[in-house]
């Protein structure tokens, strides 16, 4: 069977990985903002007996800045045996778009433009004439909308066509200045490369891209430090001298003349019902970004966010955990009928089991509640806004505005965010995300907030309002988590890592419509599935360790409680105890076990306990001592202190750095302890007096 | 005819580049993103702390901090 591989590409945002989904059937994250897509993603499917290996490359607006994610897509174009490249064109701003297709034209010629979004431009009025596109571009174009599988057909038959060559595009490339044209007859022919790329060599070199001539050289294996090109190089300086083009300006003159061809193609191709299509979105933008409603409008969205899982979670989570418990009885019947030795019963069921279905039942249903509704903030395209929102806050902390993107990511992950972390250009201002970023508290560490609120604070509280308070509780910890993430970026700024801001463009992409039916779906079975899959990866190992800490005895105690009585002067200290010491220590691996662990600790049964609702829990909590000020001092630890495994890691093969990687490890814990310490100080001077 | 910094051009008027003072780096991400000499660009509206301003260019909404912006020069 045949084999080809294609490359995607296009400006950030155009709709690159909904296509690569619906082709490969694969399940890459998808949002409406800039940047989504930080590294290259491989993903295969069949057609007419044919096997395509597809590569979604990052979006990039252009190949000449040399920003990482634009080396990352030239690079790959360059240097890999495509067969074929396809284009995303976003078809309601197709003049900027094209600046990209021309350049790349300039490197090969088998290139499908693939115009997407129709239905979007199609609601602004805007209609593309593909054929005449496509004569003028001399590449062939095909219009599609990701989102619908139907209209990917085309596009496949397309790719299948350039690929064995039934259709052989000749791209029709820029024409730059006569002078500059001149110079590239000149050169071209001492480039031992095939057409289009050594014209494309011949340009880089005459603008002296010195790391990218090299990385050619070196790359495709051809010298180009001979004798000839050199002294074509000094002879056509000379002559562009004369114009007044030089090192410093040629980009711009040649990039004023890809714009130019830009414009003229796409006046001769789009015709435009209705000019000020822009309108809608513009209309509503003027009030999210107001000074009246911009922030107010945030918050109450972050607040409805969590009253709604938090009010949502509920009750399917005591269901869980009714029928875990249930099944629990049943199994233990089970290994009683099988008379298997009693340790292993303890370890299997209230070790395995036990700490398995715990997570499941209290994590699993926020999390399938507040990720959907955080995807459709996300696809609906209202994440930008909120970094334009903020921008000026971040700019005051000399770091990007970018990073209030990375640090909603963290809502969800903070080890994704780390990664996403890349769509910041400058490496000061990334490494600054990547060390606050876990100042935002990820799924694994909601669960625990939501249930330390529900019971302390609003438990007090009957019915409706105790669910709000829950939320307005957990936002206020958001928001902590935000201004320490602001203030911690600026000290880092003003110490180890001084700098000024840089420069800051952020695109606003229209608004969309989620599609809903897709997002609940996806969401849920995709987080559900992960989430068990980690708590089974994670949690039963867990469990046996845990089994074993508190089952082990050395002397009178187990290793829990010998842990736990040696933390327990420090803790005490921060207005914890030694037992949530532990719990945070042991709960490394995943946060999501927190609690579970705490709670074994303080019942000394051996066991993790059947918890069939919040108030058993709070029962076990006040008896071993908790108060107001510990369940605060729980919440702001829970969002302060070191972060899980995976995101070390990450932040490890992010960073490639050892020295940051222990600085993120500590940053966190020590802003918590000191916190907790002020807030315990606070707690006790107010009760002495009181 | 009236010159301006793109950053004291007012809300909703458009203007024609004329000239961008920038360093190169910045000024290469601005080329990307189509802001060249001569293009039309109308800033829409701010954040809510005044700073930066979302600018509709090409069709497209791109926010740029006034320290960016009060180095292109513009003409009404």
């Amino acid at each position: 069977m045949h084999s080809y591989k294609v490359a995607l590409v296009g400006n950030p945002n155009v709709g690159k990985s909904t296509i690569f989904n619906s082709l490969t059937g694969m399940n890459q994250h998808t949002g409406n903002w800039t940047g989504k897509t930080v590294s290259n993603c491989e993903g295969h499917y069949k057609f007419n007996n044919t096997i395509f290996t597809l590569v979604d490359i990052p979006g990039t607006y252009s190949l000449m800045s040399n920003s990482e994610e634009e080396e990352i897509a030239r690079n790959y174009i360059c240097f890999n045996k495509l067969d074929a490249v396809v284009i995303v064109v976003d078809a309601t701003s197709l003049e900027r778009n094209l600046n990209l297709v021309f350049q790349i034209m300039e490197i090969t010629s088998n290139i499908i433009v693939s115009v997407n979004l129709l239905d979007e431009a199609k609601k602004k009025g805007i209609s593309i004439d593909f054929k005449k596109l496509s004569n003028l571009l001399g590449v062939p174009v095909v219009g599609i909308i990701g989102k619908k599988k139907k209209t990917l057909n085309n596009l496949k038959n397309l790719i299948f066509k350039v690929c064995s060559g039934k259709i052989i595009p000749s791209p029709k490339l820029i024409k730059y200045l006569p002078i500059i044209e001149d110079s590239l007859l000149l050169l071209s022919p001492e480039i031992k490369a095939p057409y289009p790329i050594s014209r494309w060599i011949a340009l880089k070199l005459i603008c002296r891209n010195d790391n990218l001539i090299s990385s050619i050289s070196h790359n495709m294996n051809i010298n180009l430090d001979t004798q000839n090109i050199n002294t074509k190089l000094d002879e056509i300086s000379c002559l562009l001298s004369r114009n007044d083009i030089n090192e410093n300006n040629i980009e711009n003159a040649l990039l004023s003349s890809i714009l130019k061809q830009c414009e003229y193609v796409t006046n001769e191709v789009c015709t435009y019902k209705n000019i000020n299509y822009m309108k809608n979105t513009i209309k509503i933008d003027k009030i999210l970004t107001s000074k009246k409603f911009g922030i107010p409008i945030m918050l109450l969205f972050l607040c409805m966010l969590f009253w709604i899982t938090i009010v949502g979670a509920n009750y399917p989570s005591q269901l869980l955990s009714e029928f875990f418990s249930f099944l629990k009885e049943k199994i233990l019947v089970f290994f009683e009928y099988v008379h298997s030795p009693e340790w292993l019963t303890s370890l299997l069921v209230n070790g395995i089991y036990q700490t398995v279905t715990w997570i499941v039942s209290v994590m699993l249903p926020p999390m399938a509640i507040f990720f959907p509704l955080f995807t459709i903030l996300e696809d609906l395209g209202f994440l930008p806004r909120i970094a334009f929102n903020l921008d000026r806050c971040f700019k005051c902390a000399c770091t990007s505005g970018k990073q209030a993107l990375t640090m909603c990511m963290g809502f969800g992950c903070n080890a994704a965010a780390v990664v996403g972390t890349r769509i910041i250009n400058s490496p000061r201002e990334k490494l600054i995300a990547i060390l606050t970023n876990c100042f935002v508290p990820c799924n694994g560490r909601f669960p625990f907030l939501i249930t330390v609120a529900t019971i302390f604070i609003s438990g007090s509280i009957a019915g409706f309002f105790s669910g709000l308070v829950a939320a307005i509780v957990v936002m206020l910890v958001v928001l902590l988590g935000i201004l320490l993430t602001l203030l911690i970026s600026k000290i880092l700024s003003k110490t180890i890592l001084k700098g000024l801001p840089s420069s800051f463009t952020l695109e606003l992409p229209p608004y969309r419509t989620p599609q809903i039916g897709k997002i609940l779906v996806r969401s849920l079975l995709d987080r559900t599935l992960f989430v068990l899959g980690k708590a089974l990866s994670i949690a039963a190992p867990a469990g046996i360790v845990i089994w074993i800490f508190s089952n082990i005895c050395i002397g009178d105690s187990s290793i829990l409680d010998i842990l736990a009585n040696f933390l327990n002067p420090f803790a005490k200290l921060i207005g914890l105890d030694g037992y949530i010491l532990t719990g945070f220590i042991l709960g490394i691996p995943a946060n999501e076990i927190v609690l579970p662990i705490i709670l074994m600790g303080y019942l000394k049964n051996k066991t993790l306990i059947d918890i069939e609702n919040v108030n058993l829990i709070g029962n076990i909590l006040t008896t071993n001592g908790w108060t107001l000020l510990t369940a605060i001092n729980v919440m702001i630890f829970t969002l302060l202190h070191f972060p899980c495994g995976t995101t070390l890691l990450t932040i490890k093969k992010e960073t490639k750095s050892i020295k940051w990687t222990i600085v993120s490890f500590f940053l966190p814990t020590i802003c918590g302890i000191i916190i907790c310490f002020i807030t315990t100080q606070i707690y006790n001077l107010v009760n002495l007096i009181i | 005819m009236n010159f301006f910094a793109l950053n004291d051009l007012p809300l909703g008027i458009t203007a024609k580049i004329i000239d961008i003072n920038c360093n190169k780096n910045i000024q290469r991400r601005l080329l990307d993103l189509g802001i060249i000499e001569n293009s039309k660009i109308t800033p829409v509206y701010r954040s809510p702390f005044n700073d930066p301003t979302a600018y509709l260019i090409r069709g497209t909404l791109i926010a740029l901090r006034s320290d960016d912006s009060c180095k292109i020069i513009v003409e009404t």
